[in-house]
């Protein structure tokens, strides 16, 4: 299988191929194999925020999504230690934003939730922030609910640099940041927002939705019922068209 | 009646006993009695902590996650919330005319619930009342205790409910939390695998939901004065009903009939339903109550639920339960028909109903159709009712054009209730109580009869087995602000007394209460 004119690396002691140039996710996905991830997309500029694709790479710490692969690399994976700490961020992410996936339409079709399946995440673990999101119904095919925002950027890239749009930025810092939308009046009804944007359907999580077709799928037959997401390397953040 | 002991006279004199997390049933309920010097009766109420909040919560959800959300409201019949709200939303949606695959489905869903409702109800949680005696030994007197004196009948109740609760599994995606109900239709139908696996045990539960009837049967039989007496009031009564007087326990017109036997009004389209029933508050309830308009606030409280229905409607669909039902309005002269502990009899001939009604959706091929949804022009205003396991269920709202529920008002079965058990736990407590020293088997008597109508008081989900039950005597300060305004639960008083029963049902008074009068 592998093609022995390219360099490889070690990914929990599988030689993986990789092109120069490549960071060890890219290279990872390209070859099948599954590194946990959110904020990260095969279609965007890695943007490294979530840290959930940290791996050690020759003894080191660091984000699969920043870290250029080169030859003879050691990394670790999908160890105890790093599913652990992984684990422990995901579960800030539950109790930072209000996540209650039992009535999310995103449900089955989530990353967030799938990732947390997939590391073993049984309870949130730390206490609640509840914090006040209000959602954004304004537009009239598309519907906002913050709630959820894991404020992974990727809306804010794929309308900037796929839709030429720039609808979206995060702002305030630490604790205070947020998702907006680039109007006078913060609505979404104000800007040129269409449900047939990149923006519409990259949201790995529950924030930006297609209106009024909410749980048409079945429980069973939706993206990570079908498997789990280390079985879908390679597939996009889930759309409700894939689901 | 005797709602003379709904307000006393001088309750500074008087002494009270709580009845803290009635057990074995769900929520949170809690029964004063204030007891003069002698032990006698003056004041009984029923208090229940109702999750209020919920409206609020749905308030701004787009309509679409309403019929899922909603399923948080209650333990133990979630597929009720989750089929009323889909209803008002079909009305949003215009779907006034579902198709045939998706109204069977849920059918076969509601079915699915009131079997594994019914079921639970009676078996595992009123049957070790109803075997053992209410004054029995509380550390037997519950499902552990009947599977090891009955291992029989506590086994067919297991399987009942589980087989209800694999039809919803098949219908909804989930036991609990399915989302099989969207507005407009269902999300899916079953597959010939589902519908093989099914219809595999069906007939071995509808067999097993007759021999449930005979069996509350012959209860009635070897207690009849006691089982005719214990509670008993009059009400009236309300159900759904078919266009043709029959018991319909998905979809209907609202009949109610006065405590007379006489109709009060008949196939009310449940569209309008404030115009015929209203809500009142009472300064010593956070819950409301529902009254018929027409009979006013205070004459107008009315019954729901299983005993309601069997004798509300004109007949039932489905053979087996519709002999079962004659059966049981003949029966000493119709004397269960008003009997509180008539309810597990009428439960039993529902649960009856349900398995008959399983079998022939699963025999009718639209349960495998493709054809799942319908539309039709958009309404700001939804109702959807449901004859739940415990009665019946409104939800209302009004959705805005960003598609967002601006206004939401449910009216759930116990809230309909909540003066009929009141009437109930005041007759007992008269009947029982009166003139007596407390004991913890007296003080289940009045469990027995919240039970007889609802297992789940809240719509708030605790684990089964695990409420504990708190008794408090309290003596009434001579100042005698019982009940006032601001302490719906008239916690005020000095505890003289205080007995818990923790969930292994072993009592125990704490170190720290009053050591008796
Ligand atoms: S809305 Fe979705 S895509 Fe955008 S930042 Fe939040 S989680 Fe990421």
């Amino acid at each position: 299988m592998t093609d022995n004119t390219l360099p490889t690396c070690l990914i929990d002691g599988e030689e993986v191929p990789f092109t120069p140039g490549q960071t060890l996710i890219q290279a990872a996905t390209a070859a099948g194999k599954y590194i946990p991830h959110l904020c990260w997309h095969p279609d965007f500029a890695a943007h490294g925020s979530c840290k959930i694709c940290t791996v050690k790479a020759d003894g080191r710490f660091g984000a699969a999504c920043t870290i250029e692969a080169r030859a003879g690399m050691t990394v670790e994976n999908r160890t105890t230690e790093l599913d652990d700490k992984r684990r422990t961020l995901l579960q800030l992410l539950f109790v930072e934003g209000n996540h209650f996936c039992p009535s999310c339409e995103k449900s089955g079709n989530c990353l967030l939730q799938a990732t947390a399946y997939e590391v073993g995440m049984m309870s949130p673990h730390f206490d609640h922030f509840y914090p006040d999101r209000p959602v954004d119904a304004s537009h009239p095919d598309v519907l906002l609910d913050f709630n959820r925002c894991i404020m992974c950027e990727l809306c804010v890239r794929a309308s900037r640099d796929v839709d030429g749009k720039n609808i979206f930025a995060l702002s305030g810092r630490g604790i205070k940041s947020h998702l907006i939308v680039n109007s006078e009046s913060g609505r979404i009804k104000d800007t040129d927002f269409s449900a047939g944007d990149r923006a519409a359907e990259v949201c790995p999580v529950g924030v930006i939705l297609k209106k009024r077709v909410g749980f048409a799928v079945p429980i069973g037959g939706r993206k990570y019922d079908v498997s789990p997401v280390s079985a879908q390397v390679g597939a996009q953040a889930p759309t409700r068209e894939e689901a | 009646m005797t709602s003379e002991l709904e307000t006393a006279a001088h309750p500074e004199n008087l002494r009270r006993v709580a009845i803290d997390h009635v057990s074995r049933v769900e929520g949170h309920g809690k029964v004063t009695i204030l007891l003069d010097d002698d032990n006698k009766v003056h004041q009984v109420r029923l208090h229940i902590v109702e999750f209020r909040g919920f409206e609020k919560f749905i308030e701004g959800r787009p309509y679409w996650e309403v019929p899922v959300m909603v399923q948080r409201l209650c333990g133990i019949c979630p597929v009720s919330h989750h089929l009323a709200a889909s209803k008002a939303m079909d009305m949003i949606v215009g779907a006034r005319q579902l198709t045939p695959t998706a109204e069977k489905i849920r059918r076969l869903m509601h079915h699915g619930q009131i079997l594994q409702s019914h079921a639970l109800h009676f078996f595992h949680l009123s049957s070790p009342d109803l075997l053992f005696g209410f004054d029995s030994d509380v550390a037997k007197r519950n499902i552990v205790g009947v599977a090891a004196a009955f291992p029989d009948i506590a086994r067919k109740g297991v399987l009942l409910r589980k087989y209800g609760q694999e039809v919803i599994r098949m219908t909804a995606g989930k036991r609990v939390h399915g989302t099989g109900s969207v507005p407009g239709g269902v999300n899916k139908s079953l597959t010939a695998d589902e519908r093989a696996a099914l219809l595999k045990d069906i007939y071995q539960m509808v067999a097993w939901s007759r021999d449930a009837v005979r069996m509350i049967r012959q209860l009635f039989e070897q207690n009849l004065a006691f089982y005719n007496a214990f509670g008993r009031f009059t009400a009236h009564g309300m159900s759904l009903v078919r266009a043709d007087g029959a018991m319909d326990l998905y979809h209907g017109g609202l009949r109610a009939r006065k405590a007379d036997g006489s109709l009060l009004f008949d196939h009310v389209n449940y569209d309008h339903y404030w115009d015929v029933i209203t809500e009142d508050v009472k300064p010593w309830s956070y819950m409301k109550f529902p009254f018929l308009r027409a009979l006013g606030p205070d004459d107008g409280w009315y019954r729901v639920g299983p005993l309601t229905r069997v004798t509300n409607c004109d007949f039932i669909g489905t053979p087996l339960a519709d002999k079962e039902r004659e059966e049981f309005l003949a029966y000493d002269g119709g004397s269960a028909t008003g009997a509180t502990l008539g309810y597990h009899w009428a439960r039993m001939i529902e649960m009856l109903h349900a398995a008959e009604a399983i079998k022939d959706l699963l025999h009718d091929d639209d349960i495998v159709g493709t054809e799942l949804m319908a539309s039709g022009p958009r309404a700001e205003r939804g109702v959807g009712v449901i004859e739940a396991p415990r009665g019946t269920l409104i939800h209302h709202y009004r959705v805005d054009e960003n598609d967002q529920v601006i206004r939401a008002n449910l009216i759930v079965s116990t809230t309909h209730n909540n003066q009929a058990m009141n009437e109930a736990i005041r007759v007992v407590a008269k009947q029982y109580l009166s003139g007596r020293e407390l004991t913890e088997g007296l003080l289940n008597h009045i469990e027995v009869a919240i039970r007889c109508f609802d297992p789940c008081l809240s719509c708030a989900t605790h684990a089964l087995g695990q409420m504990p039950l708190e008794v408090e005597l309290v003596r009434v300060p001579s100042a005698g602000h019982f009940m006032t305004e601001g302490n719906p639960h008239g916690t005020g008083g000095t505890v003289i007394d205080r007995m818990t029963r923790n969930m292994r049902g072993v009592c125990e008074r704490p170190e720290d209460s009053g050591s008796g009068t």
